[in-house]
């Protein structure tokens, strides 16, 4: 179990028509010992060329990384004290799930006694101790997704690498596997790094976030902490769902009250937010507002409610989701399921003015 | 919509049957003409698809009156040992230009293929003086070595292909695991590309079994002789052709190729089309 420390980590690749592309830039994060942490972000924003620098697989162009104590920057993967799962798994296909298990330790050179009791220990705990005998062709997808990580426990290393493990199982599955690789972290409490596109999977798997775009950390943080506090627009609409509602918005001072109006709607700033917007009086700002902070309300309230006409209804179950246009805007609102609407119909949205979100114009940098 | 028995058997078995009787066509030619008396041969008022009287003549003289099994040794030391070279030198090519991902990568690939290109008739004669210079003239060393020349591309090419088709992230897994490139290969790229390797080594196998031009440029004594080169050097005496022990020979020499081909069939079909399913 370790630290692992990364330091000005960037990757450049060169690519087939010789122009230089910049994977990774300037990335540092320090993850504590027995931490979980995830890297998210869309495809193509350097999160799984980050964690193959930290595995070894890809060079790094620039900076240190460190497991632990020790500068690995020149050791060869084997010699990392890592263990990854891959996003198809990379089971062997040709060896049991016994062989395929008990491969590491071999490479190793473990005693025969010594891989036999590591490789039924970690099946019992995976609960694959019958299909020890059988070949990966003939497992579902999630008992290869067991294997995949009995291979890496076996070994017992200092850190997990998880790169998209879940994004081949059904909906369900990727449900129940994302509570059990929950629980083997506590079982196991060693470093994880965990890489995932999904914002459910980063929420709730992880004590620590770290989103990416274009080969940039954009926000490091606990999960609650980037859903309320996200530092730009980008954080903000990636995390959360269905994401947040982003409206094109004037900000102005009238009756010593600020408010922030777009085409169809004037809300009033709260009174502490203001403070903090002195000097964007009269500029040009984006509103963010989450779909959960609308609700259907029955009377208007001057600089709290809005019109807004339905467009399309979508009940989920626990919420109803509704398509709706305010002025030219489009917004999404999660209202109560018990929530009467009729297409077409002309309705009163009210929104949570605590949890409103303001960005500035141009950087989409977070003003509150 | 279910096909009766009459539609199947006009799109299907017959067109097969077709198939079987033009492929097998020659072997029964050669069957049929090594039981054949000379003089059977050379009647034209006799039916040609049936033994009048059936005689062990052509086979005596083949085993007998020639070395035969002479020959029959000399193909298979041959066509084993330049398919036991090429294999190994396409394995390592092929994996080092597929994986290794050094700069000239493609261009070798491509230079290999090139390689394939240049026909026979036109590399014996430099090929020959090589030879020569190495004293390996008409010794069976200048057929192994001469062999993989034509061997060694076309096995690159079609390994290069297999390997292609197993996913990179299988070896990464093994090196985290704590496997060296060389062990990687030997225990998981090796297993994996086992169909494409017998397909490999089925083919150059039979092609250095019939390979016949530079057999005939770089042999002359009858004991070093391959079993193609045997037949049509010994066999046609000046402008007699001795038809029977001639076909006896074409026969016999066709066995062992058919037999490494139907043991090999399914390994060989999955080689070429180079499928690994996960």
């Amino acid at each position: 179990m370790a630290k692992v420390i990364l330091e000005n980590i960037s990757k450049h690749f060169v690519s087939k028509y010789s122009t230089e592309v910049v994977a990774v830039r300037d990335f540092s994060l320090e993850i504590e010992d027995k931490e979980f942490v995830v890297f998210v972000g869309p495809s193509g924003c350097g999160k799984t060329t980050t964690l193959r620098m930290i595995a070894g697989l890809e060079e790094i162009t620039e900076g240190k990384i460190y497991i632990g104590d020790r500068l690995i920057n020149r050791i060869p993967a084997k010699d990392r004290d890592i263990a990854m799962v891959f996003q198809n798994y990379a089971l062997y296909p040709h060896m049991t799930v016994y062989d395929n298990l008990a491969f590491s330790l071999e490479m190793r050179k473990f005693s025969k006694e010594e891989i036999n009791q590591r490789v039924r220990e970690a099946a019992d705990l995976l609960e694959i101790s019958e299909l020890l005998q059988r070949k990966p062709k003939q497992l579902s997808g999630g008992q290869r997704q067991r294997v995949a990580v009995g291979r890496t426990i076996v070994r017992k290393p200092q850190v997990f690498l998880f790169d998209e493990p879940l994004s081949n199982l059904d909906a369900k599955l990727r449900v129940q596997m994302r509570g059990e690789l929950k629980k083997l972290h506590e079982r196991l409490s060693s470093t994880i790094i965990y890489v995932t596109h999904d914002q459910v999977e980063a929420m709730t798997m992880g004590d620590r976030i770290v989103v990416m775009k274009d080969g940039l950390i954009q926000q490091v943080g606990k999960p609650l902490d980037l859903y309320f506090h996200p530092v730009n627009k980008f954080v903000a609409g990636f995390i959360g769902s269905p994401t947040m509602n982003f409206v094109e918005a004037k900000l102005f001072a009238s009756n010593h009250q600020l408010y922030v109006e777009a085409d169809g709607m004037k809300l009033i700033v709260p009174v502490e937010k203001a403070r903090k917007l002195q000097g964007y009086v009269n500029r040009q700002v984006t509103l963010g507002i989450r779909p959960q902070d609308l609700s259907k309300a029955s009377s208007p309230v001057e600089g709290e409610t809005f019109k807004a006409s339905v467009e399309i209804i979508e009940p989920i179950g626990n919420e109803i989701y509704l398509d709706v246009k305010a002025g030219r805007d489009s917004l999404i609102a999660s209202v109560d399921p018990k929530t009467k609407v009729n297409p077409h119909e002309e309705i009163l949205l009210q929104a949570n003015l605590e949890n409103i979100h303001l960005f500035e114009a141009g950087s989409e940098k977070a003003l509150l | 919509m279910h096909e009766s028995f009459w539609q199947k058997l006009l799109k299907f078995y017959l067109p097969l049957a077709l198939f079987i009787l033009f492929l097998l066509f020659p072997f029964y030619w050669m069957f049929n003409t090594s039981l054949k008396p000379m003089k059977e041969l050379y009647n034209l008022k006799l039916n040609p698809f049936y033994i009048h009287s059936p005689t062990l003549d052509n086979i005596k003289t083949l085993f007998f009156d020639t070395i035969f099994f002479r020959w029959m040794y000399n193909t298979f030391f041959v066509a084993i040992l330049s398919t036991v070279i090429s294999l190994g030198a396409s394995l390592l090519a092929a994996y080092a230009i597929q994986r290794l991902k050094f700069k000239t990568s493609g261009p070798t690939g491509l230079a290999i293929f090139f390689g394939y290109l240049i026909p026979p008739t036109i590399l014996f004669i430099p090929l020959a003086t090589i030879i020569f210079d190495l004293r390996l003239w008409d010794s069976l060393w200048s057929l192994v070595l001469t062999y993989p020349t034509f061997l060694i591309p076309f096995c690159t090419w079609l390994l290069m292909g297999y390997f292609k088709s197993i996913p990179k992230e299988m070896e990464e897994c093994a090196m985290i695991d704590g496997a060296s490139r060389l062990r990687v290969f030997w225990r998981i790229v090796i297993p994996l590309c086992l169909p494409g390797i017998f397909s490999a080594g089925i083919f150059a196998f039979t092609l250095s079994w019939n390979e016949f031009l530079y057999a005939l440029a770089f042999i002359s004594t009858t004991e070093s002789k391959t079993v193609p080169i045997g037949l049509v050097t010994e066999l046609v005496r000046g402008d007699v052709y001795h038809w029977g022990p001639l076909m006896t020979g074409a026969l016999l020499a066709s066995v062992p190729v058919a037999l490494v081909y139907s043991f090999f069939v399914e390994h060989y079909v999955a080689g070429l089309t180079g499928a690994l399913k996960e």
